[in-house]
């Protein structure tokens, strides 16, 4: 076991040299950085979230909403197909996923299902592209009644898209910030993760995210007053909606003309008021439609409706030709600034809801730097007092192979791109007491071996060749559990952990034991020792 | 030369006897931990419980608590508790689930940071809305049975199923003492919780392993031996480096504990524990066991046969690493006071280092 073939040695060395290489840009300055060839200054572990400040925000789409509003809309094309194809109908209501209705007349039967099959359409598979032979709508018929109702592919299907559409606009919202570097990535069938490292406001952050965005431009209905609304029952083509300040508006269902018709949308002020405003660009076609709703309702309010919520009604004094027109409500700078951001980038095609939110402040992140750093050194420091009291000379090359050790998880961590967390330094810290465990293992074997009378070159072997089978029996079992740390990790504080845990066993075998025994080795060599050292 | 040999080279301490008194003992803490969970229950942080908290630092010498009690109180949020977190100067805030929706829980950190003013600047928010707390506690149930399963297979395939049982029990006995420090104490239980106890299985189970290693290696070497005997010598013979490991873990986990910051503090107090009661059950848990669980040399595959029968996990020791190859010498003469043992490793012989010029 003591005798390395030339070779051996060489790569001993080299992986120990390779890991020293990449693990040094984490400690460089900047400055010496700048110099460094871009394959090598890059090479440095990834900070946290929780470690460098930021906010790691978890959205969800609104699922049963997105369900409740394709329902809405099958219902609606249900009826137009009805009336186009002069089928009586009574009782078209929706139940879940459902829509039902009865005929007039069961003759229509036959003639209703065909034609409402033409609703249908194949569902598209996520991943080939192709069509999984599936359709998002069913129809069924039974004497007089009709039911047209959702498939589960479809409907999943439509969260995908709308879970893809999301993080495309998500982009776009934090792109408009500017500074700041996002990772956005899908979770899940439902979820988007979003990370944004070092960002001062997460309150702004989330209330971007968070928006639909849904911008309309509908009539105020005049026929009654809001109060009555509320109190009996409004228009079937109306609803009540509240302004920003809470006051209710009686506002057709109707769209005019839709947010999706913006080409662009910037703050400004308003040259008479000097409040901050936003103003907004249609393309031609929203132009045109803007164009001719002002032209008939010149002298009457038009309401500006931001998911739900009136923005403002205010009264047309004259047709708005040029496809531009600005909006007021009593806007500080910042929410001018953001209801801009949000035009520009369009809106969410279904309510995303903010499920999990972990923000860390930079001063936090950077006294948790330096609490891990202090830990670590102080375990370090009493790690190696103790092995050089207990074993001497070999304690020393203990603590030589432990250096090397803490160097490597590093190097092999910067490499991997693997990001440092918070509790990642507890897992490096915890390793520095276990990693001397596979030296003490070999020590305590080669102890055995000399007091059964071996001379000591012996003993030294054979305390390896036992040892070994041992180191890997304990390495493996902890292994399994840093594996299912892992998996269960998720993206959270838990997978760091793990991820430190398992690089660090994997590279205390190593260590601890190849290249122990090469210094081990070189020492008989140089010394031919009589009598062990421990 | 080492300064100080502290640990004898034979201790020869008949831990087996001790069983006597440390099993009624083990026992008694298992009992003692199941009361604890009854009585005091789990303070399930928010990733189990959804919930939000807010760590804040006031610039002023130290926080206020009955001011910031005062105003937050005010907000009708529910169930606010409100601490000072390792510092004076820094207050934790932590406000229990209302209602079973997240947008409710969202609104909920603009009050508090509004209700904070401008003396505070705020360190740390974390929201987890219901729906992300239930699927976190069914993952972390999901990976701690998943654990178990895994560490029961590798070392079923290993070693004899008495080994197998034996290292379960010691590390599901390591489990319930650290989950009864969180419940006496009443420290956060959340998924750092969850890292911290399945790494204390892992360094519970990497002890134990270590002294089954030897313990099989005997009841290898010596036949007739009857079994609490060379259970005795076996412990003894791993027992300076179980001390060892134990305390430079145990060092590492105390610096971690007083220097790692008050994030860390309830996993670094778990761990300590965790490494101490490791230690005592490998020692006084694990190898005992084995008595109870009616193991015997006959039991025990020789060597010989495993080397014979389909490769296990991992490869045998001799093929792992030197691929020098070595013409089959004499086997190792046996030193003094060594039986000849009845099945040698015959793949190997003696390698000198042999010296170049």
């Amino acid at each position: 076991m003591l005798h390395f073939s030339r070779l051996k040695t060489v790569l001993i060395l080299a992986i120990t040299a390779l890991g020293i290489l990449f693990a040094l840009p984490n400690v460089l300055p900047p400055s010496v950085l700048a110099v460094l060839p871009h394959w090598l200054a890059s090479s440095r572990v990834t900070l946290g979230l929780d470690l460098q400040g930021g906010s790691h925000i978890l959205l969800e789409v609104d699922g049963a909403a997105l369900r409740k509003e394709r329902a809405e809309q099958v219902r609606d094309e249900v009826r137009k197909i009805l009336r186009e194809q002069k089928i009586g109908y009574t009782g078209l209501v929706i139940r879940d996923t459902i829509v039902q209705f009865r005929l007039r007349d069961p003759a229509d039967s036959a003639k209703a299902v065909t034609e409402l099959r033409k609703l249908a359409a194949p569902v598209s598979n996520a991943l080939m592209g192709g069509g999984t032979g599936e359709m998002d709508l069913t129809v069924s018929s039974s004497a007089d009644a009709i039911i047209v109702s959702l498939t589960e592919a479809g409907l999943n299907a439509r969260i995908r898209s709308a879970v893809d559409q999301s993080i495309e606009i998500i982009r776009r919202r934090i792109d408009q910030l500017g500074t700041v570097e996002p990772n956005i990535q899908r979770q899940g069938a439902n979820r988007i993760l979003v990370q944004v490292p070092g960002l001062q406001d997460p309150q702004r952050l989330k209330a971007l995210l968070g928006q639909t965005a849904k911008l309309s431009f509908r009539m105020v209905d005049q026929s009654m007053s809001p109060q009555m609304a509320l109190e009996g029952r409004p228009p079937p083509d109306s609803e009540v909606l509240q302004g920003s300040d809470g006051t209710p508006y009686l506002i057709e269902k109707q769209v005019r003309v839709s947010g999706e018709d913006l080409v662009d949308a910037q703050p400004g002020f308003d040259q008479n008021s000097h409040q901050p405003i936003v103003t907004f660009r249609f393309n031609s076609n929203g132009a045109r439609r803007f164009a001719a709703t002002t032209q008939d309702a010149v002298g009457r309010p038009f309401a500006i409706v931001l998911d739900n919520q009136v923005i403002s009604a205010p009264v047309i004094r004259e047709p708005i030709l040029g496809g531009a027109g600005q909006i007021s409500g009593n806007f500080t700078v910042q929410q001018a600034n953001d209801l801009a951001i949000l035009l520009r980038a369009g809106a969410l095609p279904a309510p995303l809801k903010v499920v999990e939110e972990r923000t860390v402040g930079p001063s936090l992140g950077a006294d948790s730097i330096e609490s891990g750093k202090i830990a670590a050194f102080v375990a370090a420091g009493l790690v190696a007092v103790f092995m050089l009291a207990v074993y001497g000379l070999f304690g020393l090359f203990a603590l030589v192979a432990l250096a090397v050790h803490i160097t490597l998880m590093f190097a092999l961590q910067s490499i991997l791109g693997a990001t440092l967390t918070l509790p990642g330094i507890a897992g490096v810290v915890l390793t520095i007491g276990m990693a001397v465990d596979s030296n003490v293992v070999i020590f305590e074997r080669i102890r055995d071996e000399a007091r059964e009378g071996r001379s000591a070159i012996a003993a030294i072997d054979k305390g390896f060749v036992h040892a070994l089978g041992t180191i890997l029996d304990a390495n493996i079992t902890s292994l399994a559990t840093g594996a299912i740390l892992f998996l269960l990790g998720g993206s959270g504080p838990v997978r760091g952990f793990a991820v430190t845990y398992i690089l660090g066993l994997l590279t205390t075998v190593f260590t601890a034991y190849t290249l122990t025994r090469l210094m081990i080795a070189w020492w008989v060599r140089w010394q031919r020792p009589a009598k062990l050292p421990i | 030369m080492p300064l100080i040999d502290y640990i004898p080279a034979h201790t020869n301490i008949r831990f087996m006897r001790l069983r006597h008194w440390t099993f009624p003992f083990s026992a008694g803490i298992m009992v003692l931990a199941v009361v604890c969970f009854a009585v005091f229950g789990f303070n399930l942080g928010i990733d189990f419980r959804g919930g939000t908290l807010v760590e804040a630092q006031t610039s002023q010498q130290a926080a206020d608590l009955g001011a910031l009690r005062e105003h937050l109180g005010d907000l009708d949020l529910g169930d606010v508790q409100i601490q000072e977190f390792g510092s004076p100067r820094d207050v934790m805030i932590r406000v229990g689930q209302t209602g079973a929706d997240d947008a409710a829980q969202q609104a909920i950190v603009a009050k508090i940071s509004g209700a904070l003013g401008a003396d505070y600047t705020v360190r740390r928010v974390e929201t987890v809305g219901p729906s992300v707390s239930g699927e976190l506690v069914r993952q972390s149930v999901i990976a701690l049975l998943l654990g178990a399963v895994a560490v029961l297979i590798y070392l079923w395939f290993r070693f004899e199923w008495q080994f197998a049982v034996g290292a379960i029990a010691t590390t599901a006995h390591d489990v319930f003492v650290t989950l009864m420090v969180y419940s006496f104490l009443g420290i956060d239980f959340d998924l750092t919780s969850i890292a911290a106890i399945l790494t204390i299985m892992g360094y519970s189970l990497n002890d134990t392993v270590v002294v089954y290693d030897r313990i099989r290696e005997m009841l290898r070497r010596y036949k007739k031996m009857p079994l609490p005997e060379m259970l005795d010598i076996a412990v003894n013979a791993t027992f300076s480096r179980t001390i060892i490991v134990s305390l430079t873990t145990f060092f590492a986990c105390l610096a971690l504990y007083f220097f790692g910051g008050e994030v860390l503090r309830g996993f670094s107090l778990a761990m300590t524990v965790g490494v101490v009661i490791g230690t005592y059950s490998t020692i006084f848990v694990a190898a005992p066991m084995l008595i109870h669980l009616g193991l015997r040399s006959s039991t025990v595959v020789p060597e010989a046969d495993k080397d014979a029968a389909p490769a296990p996990v991992v490869a045998p020791a001799d093929v792992v690493e030197e691929a020098e190859i070595v013409p089959p010498a004499a086997p190792a003469t046996p030193g003094a006071g060594n039986p000849a043992p009845a099945s040698r490793r015959s793949s190997k012989g003696r390698q000198r280092p042999r010296p170049k010029g």
